[in-house]
């Protein structure tokens, strides 16, 4: 064969190939939204989220003497925009049940005699007691209640006379402010959601993309006995899973554990079926394994690292992203988790969580049966 | 006469299992060569090696006069592939595929253009040339896929079951492209399961176990073996060993 | 009478956006009939089946299977019928013995209760129960996917494609196997890419582009070629071929594997009187040719059936 010269410049091989590849990633229009939307999405959300200052800080006064200097003090927190006056306690016991339920972020506990103290020129003495489950917010907090009473303070300063506020610091459930006590719970949320939603999506998608799926519907089998027969093995494989995360991190992180294993493991496996739920609607709606599992990256974990308080304490976010976190399941579990292993509470006080986990599992688990069809099309 | 293929003693292993075992044959220039086999013969791993997707465990192989193992980046660009799973990019069009191809085998885009035109006319594909691939009905995606795998005028062209599925009257035509290709020079070296296309070949090999239990023209081995048509010779050597075969 | 018929399909229409997969369909099949469907890939063959096994819904027409609809009476279908969907769904992480105690205990049975009737397949296999359906060959993996098919002793099996991607002695063997399960009376509809794969069927329906070309016995459908056939052989086939096509009467010509098929035109001629016009014309043109005349198979009749093939221009 007579070799006639042909050969385009040694370049053109590699420029045809990508050529070619450029033509598939733009002919692949639901690939290229996802990965041209998802990363922006991430930039303005990590740009919000990424914010060390804190707002909306609910603060609670435990003022059983109330005189001139506490009303002004506590007049000056509720003028001020980052704090948000959550309301009064008796006493400080009445004020635990608040910090577990996560209605509060920070309490001020005025000694008695705080006006008379500082007319004597002797030390007042206020108690601040920060909820550091949070150990970044948490000094935050600390930060900013320290600032306004400083000003205070100085305001009261006469030249000559010395006035001193004394604030005593607390950092509540995490006094050695120890990152694991955040991270952790919000990482069993994290596991759990790993080995339900994505697990369960792309093992759905497997058995439609290798036809068995087909052979399982020209059955008896009900379509609600197929996803349970799928999930429940994914189930178990969850509860594994926060066994093992819970013990690493009593063992290695020592992430104090002050409630009741019981209700964490009820409340992992409510969050699990939840999961599990939602992996199902994803490969219901989807025709292939890669489908299914951006499907799930997008709609789960995304959510979950950056809406959830896993990471970025809910409090940094901005305001108007607060009402987007109400939908994301694994916010309310790690309210839920968090309270539990760090603030020793109970049912009685992390019931809301857990109403709105159920809530969103009646709604979704309607949503993954309606989805699966007994039919192709 | 040179050799298209050159095979001496090629052998594959995997592990205890001999897929290959020390096969030798020739391929003559311009001729349409047909490699049969049952599943699990070894069939598909001697392609592997001869288009230099695999390596031998041991023996050797030329092809167009390069060697499988040494010299296998030339050998890539003397041949052209074509398989029953894969040939064109679906989502590209007709003239997209082409232009791919060219652009990978180093034709210069005036040789792309002509031969592109030339393809197209051929096919009666003009119309076609800027619709996706995937709209083609799948005949017309392999005659496609032939012409395309041939566009760089290679010295052989490797074709994997390249009928399966289409209509009767698409196969014949796809098999008188296979001839016109052959009668330009090239050397065509083709698997199939439909026995009937074996005897539009000029020779043929029968791969048992990884060995050659038979070659020669259509004519000698059903002669030599006293069949009517080479299905029943196919049968003959493959049965004994299909069941003991997992 | 047709309530007893296993399958009757009525004018069944299915459409997916522009494209029409099936167009007013209609047959009946037989019980204990080994009913064949046999056309290339793209003739709608698996929607077909699709729809039978009430995966899929008709856009017009109806069709009824073991005499329930498949519309209406889903669940009772999906009880009834052993379903084989092209490319053998099967397990491949699964031992072989895995796949079928799975596929046993969905429909409520086990591998003992329905071990007589799947015995004559299994036993060729079971030797390898224990390797994972995944390293199988292709001729076990169907033999595998039609036991699992099987086991739970349905009232009618649909193969869609089960020896497409098999070499031929594997296809050989699953025929045989499927000739002695319609002998235990059990109704069967197969489809095939392979035109002499028809030949071992019952009855045959020519399938292309979504439409029935032809039914009939294997042996009737050569009766429906349109003109007096005839098998050519001599010298160099190009060359025969190039002939043969100049030939002002012929009306088609097409290679079948070591001879020519040639039909002639004319309907007046006698066949020895056509096979002697063209032996005389092969001589002129310098090729010694032998001219017989010979009755048209399956896929002669197919290629004269269907017309052209498909137009790139769709």
């Amino acid at each position: 064969m007579a070799d006639t010269p042909r050969h385009g410049s040694r370049g053109s091989a590699l420029t045809a190939f990508m050529v070619k590849e450029l033509r598939h990633i733009l002919r692949d229009r639901q690939t290229l939204l996802v990965l041209l939307l998802l990363p922006l999405a991430m930039v303005v959300l990590f740009g919000f989220a990424l914010r060390s200052d804190v707002n909306d800080i609910r603060v609670v006064f435990v003022d059983p003497n109330p005189d001139y200097a506490t009303t002004a003090l506590r007049a000056r927190f509720a003028g001020n925009g980052r704090f948000e006056v959550a309301g009064t306690a008796p006493t400080i016991a009445t004020v635990e049940p608040l910090f577990r339920r996560g209605d509060a972020d920070i309490a001020i506990v005025f000694e008695p005699g705080f006006a008379g103290h500082l007319a004597e020129g002797t030390p007042a003495r206020l108690l601040l007691v920060s909820d550091a489950s949070d150990p970044n917010t948490g000094t935050t907090m600390q930060a900013y209640a320290s600032a306004v009473i400083a000003a205070y303070q100085a305001e009261l300063g006469v030249p000559g006379r010395a006035v001193q506020i004394v604030p005593v610091t607390r950092m509540r459930y995490n006094p050695t402010l120890a990152s694991a006590n955040l991270f952790v719970p919000g990482l069993i949320a994290l596991v759990l959601t790993l080995v339900t939603a994505l697990m369960t999506a792309i093992s759905l998608s497997r058995e439609k993309e290798r036809g068995t799926l087909e052979v399982l519907l020209v059955s008896p089998l009900k379509p609600w006995q197929i996803i349970v027969g799928k999930v429940l093995p994914y189930l178990l494989l969850a509860f594994a899973n926060v066994a093992t995360a819970l013990v690493a991190a009593w063992g290695i992180f020592h992430v104090p554990f002050r409630g009741s294993l019981v209700f964490l493991l009820l409340a992992s496996t409510l969050y699990a079926m939840v999961g599990l739920a939602l992996g199902v609607m994803i490969a219901s709606v989807t025709n292939s394994q890669r489908a299914a599992m951006i499907g799930a990256m997008a709609g789960t974990m995304l959510p979950n690292l950056l809406l959830s308080g896993m990471i970025f304490p809910i409090a940094s976010l901005p305001g108007w992203m607060h009402p987007l976190t109400f939908i994301v399941p694994a916010r309310w579990f790690i309210v839920i988790s968090r309270g539990i292993m760090l603030k020793g509470a109970g049912i009685g006080e992390l019931w809301p969580s857990l109403a709105v986990l159920l809530g969103m599992l009646f709604v979704l688990m309607f949503g993954a049966i309606r989805s699966f069809k007994p039919r192709l099309a | 006469m040179t050799h298209a293929i050159e095979v001496r003693g090629l052998t594959r292993r995997f592990g205890s299992f001999t897929a290959v075992d020390a096969i030798t044959f020739d391929v003559n220039e311009g001729e349409v060569f047909g490699f049969l086999g049952a599943n699990g013969a070894g069939k598909t791993t001697a392609i592997k090696m001869l288009i230099g997707l695999l390596a031998p465990t041991s023996g050797e192989a030329t092809v167009a006069g390069c060697d499988v193992v040494r010299e296998s980046d030339e050998v890539r660009r003397h041949i052209g592939y074509m398989s029953q799973r894969f040939s064109l990019y679906e989502d590209l069009t007709v003239r997209e595929n082409i232009t791919l191809y060219g652009g990978i085998y180093g034709l210069t885009d005036e040789a792309i253009r002509d031969r592109g035109k030339a393809l197209l006319a051929a096919l009666h594909l003009e119309k076609m040339a800027d619709e996706r691939v995937a709209a083609l009905p799948l005949g017309w995606k392999q005659k496609l896929a032939f012409s395309v795998a041939l566009l760089h005028e290679p010295a052989v062209v490797f074709l994997d079951e390249p009928t399966g599925g289409v209509d009767p009257i698409t196969r014949r035509q796809f098999w008188e492209m296979i001839y016109a290709a052959a009668a330009r020079g090239t050397t065509v070296f083709v698997t199939t399961h439909y026995l009937d296309e074996a005897e539009y070949c000029d020779r043929v090999s029968i791969m048992v176990d990884g060995r050659i239990a038979a070659m020669g023209t259509p004519q000698q081995l059903k002669q030599d073996h006293g069949v009517a048509t080479l299905d029943e010779l196919f049968v003959r050597l493959a049965r004994p060993t299909a069941a003991a075969h997992g | 009478m047709s309530d007893a018929a296993p399958l009757v399909v009525e004018g069944l229409t299915r459409r997916f956006g522009a494209t029409v997969a099936l167009e007013d369909v209609s047959f009946e099949v037989r019980p204990a009939e080994l009913f064949g469907l046999v056309g290339p890939d793209g003739g709608g063959k698996t929607t077909l089946f699709r729809i039978l096994t009430t995966l899929l819904l008709p856009d017009a027409g109806s069709a009824r299977v073991l005499g329930l609809d498949v519309v209406g009476d889903m669940w009772a279908i999906r009880a009834r019928v052993g379903y084989m969907p092209g490319r053998f769904s099967l397990y491949p992480d699964l031992s072989v013995e895995e796949n079928l105690r799975f596929f046993a205990s969905v429909f409520g049975t086990s591998i003992e209760e329905g071990y007589s009737i799947i015995a004559p397949i299994y036993r060729q296999i079971e030797p390898f129960r224990g390797r994972r359906a995944g390293a199988l060959s292709g001729g076990m993996k169907q033999k595998l996917a039609l036991s699992c098919a099987l086991v739970h002793r349905p009232d009618i099996l649909l193969l869609d494609e089960p020896t497409t991607g098999v070499d031929a002695v594997s296809r050989r063997e699953f025929w045989e196997l499927l000739a002695e399960l319609k002998a235990s009376g059990l109704t069967i509809v197969v489809s095939t890419p392979y035109m002499d794969e028809a030949d071992r069927c019952d009855r045959v329906a020519l399938v292309q582009l979504g439409r029935i070309l032809a039914i009939d016995v294997p042996s009737a459908i050569g009766a429906r070629f349109p003109a007096p056939l005839f098998a050519v052989r001599g010298g160099d086939r190009q060359a025969l071929i190039r002939a043969l096509r100049e030939y002002p009467h012929a009306l088609s010509v097409f290679p079948f594997g070591d001879e020519l098929h040639y039909s002639d035109a004319r309907r007046t001629a006698s066949p020895d009187g056509i096979a002697a016009d063209v032996r005389g014309y092969l001589a002129t043109k310098g090729i010694e040719g032998t001219v017989e005349a010979i009755a048209p198979g399956i896929e002669d009749t197919f290629m004269a059936l269907m017309g052209a093939p498909p137009e790139a221009a769709a």
